[in-house]
């Protein structure tokens, strides 16, 4: 270290007065799609084709950043959001995201929807270092610092999703006979395999039937009555709302109660249980991580009542019986927060060096006591979910937060 | 398709060829055509290197898509056997080239376009021959299963070692030769290039031929063909075979590109689309197969630029607007326009043939 | 053997929907000798129209007739409107256009209603049919609902003489016209009649899939092939058609085993295009004859 004598001083003086006397310019490092005044992030959704259903997450994200904008932006600068529609086929997935990395210069991608969609531009995101931010799917594989560091998924995965039930049947039923249903892609294997995982080496004996379905298939009558037939005692039913509600309503006509366990995926009150019946959605068990925004027991919750203000303000045109209407603004926040975090040093090394550092994140419609937590070597932000009951007219909340990490 | 249906496009067909025909001399009229081929041929040489890469890779897929639909132009158009299952083929090239590139062999990718066209001409003959049996709607169906089945297959645990099953496969981009001064994208564009112009050059013999001859006369008059000692059986399951390895070979085409292949891909939509830009682009025109691929890949997003929620409706607006006004495809467009305007300098040119003095 | 009972019955359950919408889908060939793509999404279209009624307050079955009604004038207006200009283009192209319309009813009733699911009410209650866990007092109704539209087609077809121009207008419109039969707007009525009956497919469907805007692709997908595999000439093949779709595919499901649950549909379609190549018009088909 050079000596810092008066001499120096004086010789530096006139320099540092000088340089005092300019305005104080914070040492601002831009990446391509940021400027002083905007900040541009994109991603591709499928608004049309066979799974539109969830377009309404990103009509939400664009309100949530319409509403950011309007409270003066992130440090001042604006979110100016692309979202391309992709139909959910891969092929278009990759020229719009090339269209937003290269043709409009995106910061980084956001949020985009669906595993085969994100896994055809998993390595294009990472060769060309861009973020791949809180993928809005449960899929594994997102989980994967080490190799893929561009790329960080955003809820729990359904494998440790599969995991939780199988650990639940294991402690309520541990000589039941299984039966699953699941749709033939690869969030309804992913469920699977977390159950099959979970149930180790009893999985072979207990499960007795595995029914898939495909989207246009136009019921699940069949499959149930297979999964009866079988003598099972325990089902496991991981299908989408209009099958999951399909299912429930078959099971109460036919005269079937088993042990009847709902994933994240299909148990919104108003979106499955309703229009299956609730009195034949009586003692379903799920997991959730997120309120259910049709469930009475938020009515005075803060978090629910912030998220209604803002229904009711930017996205009026949204239906709130819809559980994905919940998603897109938390993960909306997620991403606000990462891009918060980076001050003025927005680059997109910065990005991922901020995705990986979230500590304890709390945001209003999280179940209490869930955060989201990252670091270096866990790209997974919410792990933990907490099991329901259904009552007859809403979920009870039971037991304790569990995590579905398997132990690093 | 049934009699009347055949005898419509036929006579269509002809009227317009004979309208042509009349109106210039045949030679100046293959000369013109020769000339729009070179200017599109060096257009297509020049564009990757002032274009954005983004844009090289739609160009490329442009190109791919359009000979796909040049597959199935062969079948149907040329042929009048109605497929709905070419997306099967397509993805079938897709999948051959994706095996055959990650899995076992650790291919070079300039070699599996050979292999996927080799698989899919003898699938295409296995379901030419009981094809024969069917028409109309009844063959639709039957090639409608072979759309469903693909990706059921393709997802189910029987062949998942192969296949990946619902993960899909991930592929490497190829890099260019080296020594060459372009980059991957802009190489993979002139490699489809190449092999666009090689096979629609080929495709353009085949029609001109002999067989083109009989493969045509089997759509327009099946029985007087017959009648006439041509082979029907033969030709129509040839044709199948034939347009199902150009599918193939564009599918694998597509798989290299998009350097992804997963079994959702392939599904029935993608045969209504290839469908689509058949008949946008011209039945029974090799160009206008071209067109059909342009159509397929831009108006999805031009639909979408004009409403995210509604862009579904946007579309079928579009195609709405596009059969009223070119009810036989952009190449129909093309020949009638040509055939007006030069019908318009023939009036202006000529004399009166006689003056009445009464 | 019980749990064969059980499928056949659920089979039959399910292929009364495929049986309605087959017949809708038979209806409009009839009229205009090729398939609409777009009858599953009208029909859906026209249940959206009765779920809306409904939610303002009427009654179940004035939101029937209504939409029923509705659903006949909507039918005969498309054909006037979109289809008579393309009447003379070749066939390919009106296709094209059946698929305009099924991207622009898709996305339009995605729009609208959005994508959560929704009851629709049936006037047939839900309870199990005789108390036994096979089928519902709303199923066995569809079926009987079924078989009364295609004993009034036949009727209809057999003994009206409105019934008769259109059968001769679809025959040979040639010599309907020199007859004095107005053939464009037998088409059209065609047209109406097909998008009613969807109407009404469409009412008692939802009730056991739930009404979204996608409900009625796959229907639709094996309403075409129970028609095929029935005879595209023949309604009461297109009925019975669709039911055996059902059977077959329940029956596929279960009994293959290995790989029977995730190829079912695939074995159901191979099944059928086997019959096909036996009988290649159908089974109750009319093989098409023609004049050299």
């Amino acid at each position: 270290m050079k000596q810092i004598t008066r001499r120096t001083v004086l010789a530096t003086a006139p320099t540092a007065i000088a340089l005092a006397a300019l305005p104080v310019r914070a040492a601002k490092q831009y990446d391509p799609g940021v400027t002083d005044s905007e900040i541009k992030i994109g991603n591709t959704a499928p608004y049309s084709g066979p799974a539109s259903n969830y377009s309404t997450i990103w009509k939400c994200e664009a309100a949530y950043f319409n509403m950011i904008n309007a409270e003066g932006g992130i440090n001042g600068r604006k979110i100016n959001f692309i979202s391309y529609d992709d139909a959910y086929s891969p092929p278009k997935t990759v020229e719009m995201t090339r269209k937003l990395v290269e043709q409009d210069q995106v910061f980084a991608i956001a949020g985009g929807a669906g595993t085969p969609t994100n896994t055809a531009i998993w390595k294009y995101m990472n060769q060309h270092e861009v973020p791949q931010l809180f993928v809005a799917t449960g899929a594994t594989k997102w989980d994967d610092p080490k190799g893929h560091p561009w790329t960080i998924g955003f809820q729990p995965n359904y494998q440790s999703e599969g995991r939780i039930y199988a650990a639940y049947i294991l402690q309520n039923k541990p000589d039941g006979k299984v039966g699953v249903l699941y749709q033939n892609d690869d969030f309804g294997k992913d469920y699977l395999k977390g159950v099959k995982d979970g149930l180790g080496a009893k999985a072979a004996s207990m499960i007795k039937v595995e029914a898939t379905y495909e989207t246009t298939d136009p019921t699940v009558d069949s499959q149930v009555v297979n999964i009866k037939a079988a003598g099972c005692d325990v089902f496991i039913n991981t299908a989408i709302n209009k099958f999951a509600a399909q299912a429930i309503r078959k099971a109460a006509e036919i005269e079937w109660q088993p042990l009847h366990i709902l994933s994240g995926i299909g148990n919104s009150l108003a979106g499955t249980l309703k229009p299956a019946g609730l009195e034949a959605s009586k003692g379903l068990v799920t997991d959730f991580f997120l309120k259910d925004p049709t469930d009475p027991q938020w009515k005075d919750d803060a978090g629910y009542k912030w998220w209604l203000g803002f229904m009711n303000e930017w996205y009026p045109e949204g239906d709130k019986n819809d559980a994905l209407n919940v998603f897109g603004p938390t993960a909306a926040a997620t991403i606000v927060q990462v891009l918060k975090a980076c001050g003025d040093e927005l680059t997109r090394a910065n990005v991922m060096k901020q995705a990986a550092n979230l500590h304890e994140l709390s945001l209003p419609m999280l179940l209490p006591g869930i955060t989201i937590n990252t670091s270096p070597t866990d790209f997974a932000p919410i792990k933990q979910v907490q099991l329901a009951r259904f009552d007859g007219e809403r979920w009870q909340l039971f037991g304790s937060l569990i995590s579905g990490q398997l132990p690093a | 398709m049934t009699v009347p249906e055949r005898e419509a496009i036929a006579l269509e067909a002809a009227a317009v060829r004979s309208e042509t025909a009349v109106a210039e001399p045949l030679s100046l009229w293959l000369d013109r055509r020769r000339l729009l081929i070179g200017a599109a041929v060096i257009a297509g040489l020049v564009a990757p290197l002032v274009v954005a890469n983004f844009t090289i890779f739609q160009l490329t897929m442009v190109m791919i898509y359009g000979l796909a639909i040049l597959g199935l132009n062969l079948l149907t158009g040329f042929n009048g056997q109605f497929s709905l299952g070419h997306s099967a083929f397509y993805g079938i090239g897709a999948y051959t080239a994706a095996i055959l590139m990650s899995r076992s062999a650790d291919l070079a990718y300039y070699w599996t376009l050979p292999c996927a066209g080799a698989v899919c001409f003898i699938v295409g003959i296995a379901l030419g021959l009981p094809a024969l049996r069917l028409q109309g709607l009844y063959l639709a169906l039957a090639t409608f299963a072979l759309a469903v089945a693909l990706p059921q297959l393709l997802k189910s645990h029987l062949l998942e070692g192969m296949t990946g099953g619902v993960q899909g496969i991930v592929i490497d981009k190829p890099d260019p030769p080296p020594g060459l001064p372009i980059n991957a994208d802009q190489w993979l564009y002139y490699f489809t290039f190449a092999v666009l112009l090689i096979m629609f050059a080929a495709a353009a013999g085949l029609v001109r031929s002999h067989t083109g001859r009989a493969i045509m006369a089997i759509r327009d008059h099946p029985i007087a063909a017959a009648a006439m000692g041509i082979n029907t059986a033969r030709y129509k399951t040839l044709t199948f075979g034939v347009s199902a390895l150009y599918t193939g070979i564009a599918g694998a085409l597509g798989a290299i590109v998009v350097q992804f292949v997963a079994p959702d891909s392939f599904n029935f939509l993608l045969s209504i689309n290839f469908l689509v830009g058949l008949i946008v682009g011209g039945i029974g025109s090799i160009p206008g197969s071209l067109f059909g691929g342009v159509f397929v890949l831009f108006v999805p997003n031009i639909a979408e630029k004009v409403s995210t929620g509604l862009s579904g409706a946007v579309y079928g607006v579009i195609l709405l607007l596009l059969i009223f006004l070119m009810p036989s495809g952009a190449a129909g467009f093309v020949r009638r326009t040509a055939a007006w305007l030069a019908r318009l300098k023939r009036a202006a040119n000529t004399e009166p043939i006689g003056r009445s003095t009464r | 053997m019980e749990q064969l009972l059980q499928q056949v019955v659920a089979g039959l359950a399910t292929g009364a929907i495929y049986a309605t919408m087959a017949l809708a889908v038979v209806m409009v060939y009839q009229a205009i000798d090729h398939l609409n793509f777009a009858q599953g999404e009208l029909a859906t279209f026209s249940t959206f129209l009765a779920w809306q009624m409904i939610e303002w307050g009427w009654s179940y079955w004035a939101a029937f007739a209504i939409t029923v009604a509705i659903s006949f004038v909507i039918g005969v207006a498309i054909d006037r409107i979109l289809f008579r200009p393309v009447r003379n283009a070749p066939i390919l192209s009106q296709l094209v256009a059946f698929i305009a319309l099924f991207s622009i009813l898709n996305s339009s009733d995605g729009e609208i209603w959005n994508f959560t699911i929704k009851s629709f009410p049936t006037p047939f209650g839900t309870k199990p049919l005789f108390g036994s866990g096979l089928i519902s007092t709303h199923q066995a109704g569809m079926v009987v609902v079924t078989l009364v539209m295609l004993v009034l087609l036949y009727l209809f077809f057999r003994g009206s003489r409105l019934g008769l121009a259109m059968r001769a207008a679809a025959a040979n419109p040639e010599a309907a016209r020199l007859v004095g039969i107005r053939v464009g707007w037998m088409i059209a009525l065609g047209w109406g009649l097909s998008t009613a009956i969807g109407a009404v497919a469409g009412m008692l469907i939802a009730p056991v899939v739930f009404l979204d805007p996608n409900m009625m692709l796959g229907v639709l997908l094996y309403g075409f092939a129970g028609a095929v595999l029935g005879g595209l000439s023949s309604p009461g093949g297109a009925v019975l058609g669709g039911f055996a779709v059902g059977i077959i595919e329940n029956l596929a499901g279960t009994f293959i085993p290995f790989v029977g649950q995730e190829l079912k549909l695939t074995v159901a379609l191979i099944v059928i295009v086997a019959v096909l190549m036996v009988r290649p018009a159908g089974i109750f088909g009319r093989v098409a004859v023609s004049r050299v």
